[in-house]
């Protein structure tokens, strides 16, 4: 019998220490422990991405999954998508009409419709309303995955959850997010000249040809794959809030929450660095 | 090398790697000098053991004594924070998750709640593995194999239900039929009969002892049921603190002189 192996190990090597905080030490102001957290969320994040690329790039590479989150955030945020660049398109026909009049440019006021829809609020208003639906959705699906054990599964099943879940939802959102920025921009645009047409009898020949005067695809090509950038920061943020979560039916909530919160802020601040690169490389 | 004899060599002061490499000579699952902390929470805290082919072992002791954890390890969901793990003689310790997948596919892991994926249906949840580890088989042998599992754990009816709508027992018995889908040389089983009635957890420990005499595999079973670890395992090792303090059958922990072993052994 072996009677016990604590006993028998008596002779071996003390362990290694494992990593902590002593008490003893004052590493912790809270300012000190935000600033480490904030450090330790993005070193987390770079790990998480260059796995998931890494598991993106390798065989087996998982098709149907990809095809199921092309319908899942790509066909089902369509109607999400066109209201609300229908909407968007109505209130800048308004808006734009009243003050284009004051300023004696009314006949601008296609061209202001269409750039403005083209050039930013199409892309940042679907990014956006991607962000909240698909976001919200993955952060929890994959959350709730995590405290269930089902990733855990996964991975003991000898399947690479990063190839399996990750990679494909990020590439589905960098995918589908500029034809979802087309779709929303074509709503805008219509409903720009039927809010204007209502008011003024317009053709939308009429409308198009005045809009688009001047313009090329400058103005459209670059504002609309700058979505594919949303599409990776949505998915990526998304995932790596899901697949990290900690602490049952909370943590669900947290996941979802916070994978909205940060990936809408983070689709902004990459809003202002490429309208920047776009101005300088596409002037 | 026979476990007496890699236990010896532990004792005789020998170092974490020597002590690692006698383990490994034989073993299906060899574990030496583990370490595990969470924050400032020690888990594991020097454990040491050995499962020879065909052979199980329960592992028992108190809530948060890190049995599960060890399980985790060994299949390398968790990295220890030091010592070693070697599945049929591989450290598994610095692999990638791709080098793990490989050592995976010969282990069979049941989960405490079964974690079957909810968006699948039974057939779909056993099919998983086969359908990502058995490309060469085709869906009709594949549905035939799925099939034959879940006969072997007696769920054959349930084959289009959704998790959600089987019992926590059926969820145990359709994620042993996952867990032995590839054929695993290794089982590891975490609290089978946990939240069952004991009616349940007798059919449960029924299975385990009928697939193990089928499979003959190496099996780890954590437990907190004493009468079940005497009814499935060849040996039992109790855990406090993160070790083992005792390792035998259970006439031999019995007769312990031990004041923990006589205290579990008690209230069980």
């Amino acid at each position: 019998m072996n009677e016990s192996v604590s006993r028998a190990t008596a002779g071996m090597e003390p362990a290694l220490p494992a990593p902590s905080i002593s008490p003893d030490i004052p590493f912790a102001s809270s300012i000190e422990s935000a600033a480490a957290e904030f450090f330790e969320w993005f070193g987390e994040l770079g790990i998480f991405f260059s796995r998931v690329v890494r598991a993106a790039v390798t065989p087996p590479f998982e098709f149907r999954e990809l095809v199921r989150q092309l319908d899942e955030i790509g066909s089902k945020s369509l109607p999400l998508v066109a209201l609300a660049g229908a909407a968007t398109g109505v209130v800048l026909s308004l808006e734009s009409r009243f003050s284009l009049t004051r300023f004696g440019a009314k006949s601008l006021l296609p061209a202001a419709i269409i750039f403005s829809v083209l050039h930013e609020t199409g892309p940042i208003i679907t990014g956006l309303v991607v962000s909240g639906r698909v976001g919200a959705g993955i952060g929890a699906e994959l959350a709730s995955m995590k405290v269930t054990e089902q990733i855990d599964a996964i991975e003991a099943s000898a399947v690479n959850p990063y190839r399996l879940l990750a990679a494909p939802r990020i590439l589905a959102c960098i995918l589908m997010l500029p034809l979802l920025t087309l779709a929303s921009d074509l709503c805008g645009i219509l409903m720009g000249w039927i809010a204007q047409a209502l008011v003024e009898p317009l053709s939308l020949h009429q409308f198009i040809t005045a809009g688009f005067n001047g313009a090329d695809f400058n103005d459209f090509l670059p504002p609309t794959f700058k979505t594919a950038v949303f599409g990776l920061i949505i998915g990526l943020i998304a995932c790596f809030q899901g697949m990290r979560t900690k602490g049952g039916a909370a943590g669900v909530g947290r996941a979802a929450t916070s994978s909205v919160v940060l990936s809408s802020l983070f689709v902004i601040l990459a809003d202002v660095v490429l309208v920047k690169l776009i101005i300088i490389f596409f002037p | 090398m026979a476990r007496e004899t890699i236990m010896e060599a532990i004792s005789q002061n020998a170092t974490k790697q020597e002590a690692a490499e006698n383990l490994s000579a034989d073993p299906a699952i060899a574990v030496a000098d583990l370490h595990k902390s969470f924050g400032t929470q020690k888990v594991l805290d020097g454990l040491s053991l050995a499962v020879n082919r065909g052979e199980t072992l329960a592992v028992l002791g108190r809530s948060g004594t890190g049995k599960s954890v060890l399980l985790r390890i060994i299949i390398g969901l968790e990295k220890p924070d030091s010592g070693y793990v070697r599945i049929h003689g591989q450290d598994i310790s610095g692999m990638s998750l791709d080098q793990l997948g490989d050592i995976r596919k010969k282990m069979g892991f049941l989960f405490q709640h079964a974690a079957l994926y909810d968006s699948l249906t039974v057939e779909e949840n056993v099919a998983f593995p086969l359908q990502h580890h058995r490309q060469s088989m085709s869906k009709s042998e594949q549905s035939d194999r799925v099939t034959a599992l879940l006969a072997e754990v007696g769920m054959e009816a349930g084959l289009k239900k959704m998790p959600s709508d089987i019992s926590g027992g059926m969820q145990k018995r359709v994620g042993l039929a996952r867990a032995l889908a590839l054929e695993p040389e290794i089982l590891l089983l975490d609290e089978p009969t946990a939240g069952l009635d004991p009616i349940s957890s007798g059919e449960i420990d029924d299975l385990v002892l009928k697939l193990q005499a089928e499979h003959h595999m190496a099996s780890i079973v954590v437990t907190h049921d004493l009468h079940s670890a005497k009814t499935i395992a060849d040996r039992l090792a109790l855990l406090n603190k993160g070790k083992v303090v005792i390792e035998g059958s259970f006439e031999e922990l019995k007769k312990s002189d031990n004041e923990f072993v006589r205290d579990f052994l008690a209230h069980s």
